[in-house]
């Protein structure tokens, strides 16, 4: 491991503290806004369907919900000290990395199925 | 007891986050450690500087007359030599090892560097020329258009920006912010770019027009 990789690896959350979800997972995000002077939670609901950047500090997650009938995604920095918590909904049962394709799908088909029984 | 600036190298840039969650680039930096070889002063040399060498050499690889200015100092070879401006009172003296901790967190530093080598390039990329609009028949595409004028002046100005050599130069970037400094590891983390490849030789000084 080089210098560079040393130094960004300590720039990351401690192993215990980054969350822990999968691909297919329904999460609830925990992201913290600072707005002047106040604080606040602003929670984000939706499928992962991407997790990129493995190991560095860059690591980034995509989550997707379909709100209004419109398909929002949002892309969260894994290591990000604004991430209060990553909460698993539902764990979903996938077979491939990225789930691009739920984006070419509506409704029921948009799917993701369930895998054993929820948990909170 | 204080240089002005370190010799080092470039070793990469990565992100890292701010307390308040934003994204920053940054660049990594082996700064040091800087041994100091011969210290000139006004009354030897007509100015006051200490000549302060970085990195390892092996001996065979210097001619005799370097050799033995390395061997006066009492200092093994180094691949490097440059010279910094001190005070005349300065204590520094052939022997002191100068470290990453005359520097510290929020400081301002000019980096120099050699940039990287782009060969000869056209004006867009070397001198950020628009180019033509390239299709509907326009047959203009990347030139570098009209040089000058007619009979009179009869001749293309001196210093017209034209296709050539870019990159391999030296470039200081100035008022670059210290993010980290790590003295044990001789490192520091700067805010933003450098020049140069990675592990290519980099100078860090103190700025010496940004804010302090």
């Amino acid at each position: 491991m080089n210098i560079v990789q040393e130094y960004a690896k300590s720039q990351c959350k401690a192993p215990e503290n980054v969350p822990k979800f999968n691909i297919g997972d329904t999460v609830r995000v925990h992201f913290r806004i600072v707005e002047g002077e106040k604080e606040r939670i602003q929670v984000f609901e939706g499928v992962v369907i991407a997790r990129k950047n493995g190991e560095s500090p860059t690591a980034t997650f995509t989550v997707r919900r379909v709100a209004f009938g419109e398909g929002v995604e949002r892309v969260f920095p894994l290591h990000s000290p604004r991430i209060a918590k990553v909460q698993v909904v539902r764990e979903g049962r996938v077979r491939r990395a990225k789930l691009y394709y739920l984006r070419d799908r509506v409704g029921k088909a948009a799917r993701v199925k369930a895998r054993g029984r929820a948990t909170s | 007891m204080m240089l002005k600036g370190l010799l080092g190298l470039k070793l990469g840039m990565t992100r890292v986050f701010t307390e308040d969650g934003r994204w920053i680039p940054v660049t990594l930096l082996q700064a040091g450690p800087c041994t100091v070889v011969q210290r000139k002063t006004r009354a030897n040399d007509g100015y006051e500087a200490v000549q302060v060498g970085f990195g390892e050499k092996k001996e065979k690889r210097c001619t005799k007359p370097v050799l033995q200015h390395f061997k006066r100092a009492g200092v093994a070879p180094k691949r490097v030599l440059k010279e910094f401006k001190v005070d005349d009172d300065d204590a520094l003296k052939p022997g002191d090892e100068v470290g990453t901790d005359i520097f510290k967190k929020g400081d301002r530093v000019d980096v120099s560097g050699l940039s990287k080598g782009r060969g000869f390039a056209g004006v867009i990329k070397r001198h950020n020329f628009g180019g033509g609009p390239g299709g509907h028949g326009s047959n203009f595409h990347r030139a570098p258009g009209s040089v000058g004028a007619s009979a009179d002046p009869s001749e293309v100005v001196k210093g017209k920006k034209m296709p050539g050599r870019m990159g391999n130069a030296s470039v200081t970037i100035q008022n670059l912010e210290i993010v980290d400094v790590m003295p044990e590891k001789n490192l520091l983390v700067i805010r933003g770019a450098v020049p140069g490849a990675n592990g290519g030789m980099i100078m860090v000084k103190h700025t010496v027009k940004g804010a302090k």
